[in-house]
């Protein structure tokens, strides 16, 4: 590791009074050592050693009363081929300001807790290349989740939509033991839900969706993905499906869906999200249609 | 503590360079819709002008009648060609977004969603420059 790294500056306050941040004791810190020592030849040894990807990241804290104003901090990483958004924000907050705030676990895009809003899109950090991106690259909580701190968001509503539409195997009449002890899947109707099955709950789709931010009762995406996982399955029986297409076709369900392709367009799952909201409308169409 | 950081509509609609094509999509339709209402009602206020004309053979025969020259007088205008070119766009664009909505219902060809509304706007222009001539006719074309 070297010992030379640049501090982080913070940005020039944006002309949206909204961002401004308040004058913090941090702030005149970084203010003091950005005109004095920030400097030239630090500068010129970053080129020296490589490249620098300049990142803006958002930064809130209601609990620190110098960042309950939000505002965006400016940090120069060193790059490295194959680096992440998630690397850069992680070497961020260990070299630079161990109070940048983010959830991550698994970095393989497996746990879903790394959605951010980066460059005017929801992406999943850890998937998404450096390299890919437009300098600097803006670094933002999910649009329309509550924010806790810096890039955290409150996921308590997305979870709770994701809970109505009752995720789970329900079943009653499971095989005789002396039958069998597994419920086996046909190969074809596994691979109908399996692209819904890939589902990592991440809320990019709920975030991106233009109808979930108007409507806080829509299932949103991920909720009616999810319902489709169960819905489809051959195993359950024809009355939880009906029961499942009950819960979709309610007011704030699948029809809510306009179809604009937002989700679809940002899953980083690649979940054809609106084609399977699309074909539980039509199952819940046929099922009401229903007279023979 | 979470407090809401709230960008709200305003700046979802700000964010405009960043949308996608099933976005336009849906904003131009929602849009054409609209403009077809409006546009509705205004041809029913001008086609309305018929009852006032109505049984005065004489003057319709001398196409003095107030439905003939209400007609004459709009046609005569140049914004008022233009408004009919517009017009045309936005119904043909309408009907066939319309039709990549219905195929869209229907779960066909979810993935080209965003080539069938190029191609939408694409024959929309197509049609409506090709239907210029037309609506122009006497007013300098
Ligand atoms: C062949 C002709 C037409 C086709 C194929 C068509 C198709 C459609 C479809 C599929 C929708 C639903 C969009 C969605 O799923 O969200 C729609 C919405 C609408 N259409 Fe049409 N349409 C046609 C003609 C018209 C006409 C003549 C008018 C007006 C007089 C009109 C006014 C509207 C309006 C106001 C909406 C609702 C827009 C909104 O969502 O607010 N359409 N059209
Ligand atoms: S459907 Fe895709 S975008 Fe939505 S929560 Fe699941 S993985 Fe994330
Ligand atoms: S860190 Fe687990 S999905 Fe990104």
């Amino acid at each position: 590791m070297s010992t030379q790294q640049q501090e982080p500056e913070t940005q020039e306050a944006p002309e949206d009074p909204e961002m401004k941040g308040a004058q913090s004791p941090q702030d005149r810190r970084l203010a003091e050592k950005e005109s004095g020592a920030i400097d030239e030849e630090s500068e010129k040894k970053a080129e020296l050693e490589g490249e620098t990807v300049h990142i803006k990241v958002f930064r809130y804290d209601p609990e620190v009363e110098g960042k309950q104003e939000p505002r965006f901090d400016d940090f120069h990483v060193p790059f490295e081929k194959g680096m992440t958004v998630l690397d850069a924000v992680i070497y961020a907050r260990d070299e630079y300001d161990s109070s940048l705030t983010f959830r991550h676990s698994c970095r393989q895009a497996v746990c879903g807790s790394d959605a951010f809003f980066i460059n005017g899109k929801q992406r999943l950090a850890c998937k998404t290349q450096l390299s890919e991106l437009e300098q600097p690259v803006r670094i933002e909580p999910l649009p329309h989740q509550e924010v806790v701190k810096d890039l955290v968001v409150d996921m308590g509503h997305f979870y709770d939509q994701m809970h109505a539409v009752e995720p789970y195997f329900q079943d009653e009449d499971t095989p005789e033991v002396s039958d069998l002890e597994e419920q086996h899947q046909s190969p074809e109707n596994r691979e109908k839900i399996k692209m819904s099955s890939r589902c990592i709950w991440c809320g990019a789709c709920m975030s991106s969706c233009n109808i979930a931010a108007g409507d806080n009762q829509y299932l949103g995406p991920a909720a009616i993905n999810k319902a489709y996982k169960f819905a489809m399955d051959d195993r359950e029986s024809e009355e939880i499906k009906e029961h499942r297409l009950r819960i979709l076709e309610q007011e704030h369900g699948v029809w809510r869906c306009q179809t604009q392709f937002s989700c679809t367009e940002v899953c980083p799952k690649d979940i054809p999200l609106t084609e399977h909201i699309q074909e539980l409308k039509r199952e819940a169409v046929k099922k009401n249609l229903k007279f023979w | 503590m979470s407090q809401s950081y709230n960008r709200g509509l305003v700046e979802d609609f700000g964010r405009w360079k960043e949308f996608t094509a099933g976005m336009w999509a849906w904003i131009f339709h929602k849009f054409t819709g609209w403009m077809l209402i409006g546009y509705l009602f205004t041809h029913i206020a001008v086609l309305s002008t018929a009852i006032g004309a109505a049984g005065d053979t004489a003057a319709i025969q001398a196409e003095t009648d107030i439905y003939t020259t209400t007609i004459q007088g709009l046609e005569e205008l140049f914004i008022v060609r233009v408004l009919e070119v517009g017009l045309l766009a936005v119904a043909v664009f309408h009907i066939l977004n319309g039709l990549r909505l219905l195929m869209v219902d229907l779960g066909i060809g979810l993935e080209a969603q965003d080539k069938s509304f190029y191609a939408s706007l694409i024959l929309t222009g197509v049609i409506t420059v090709a239907s210029v001539p037309t609506f122009m006719k006497g007013v300098g074309f």
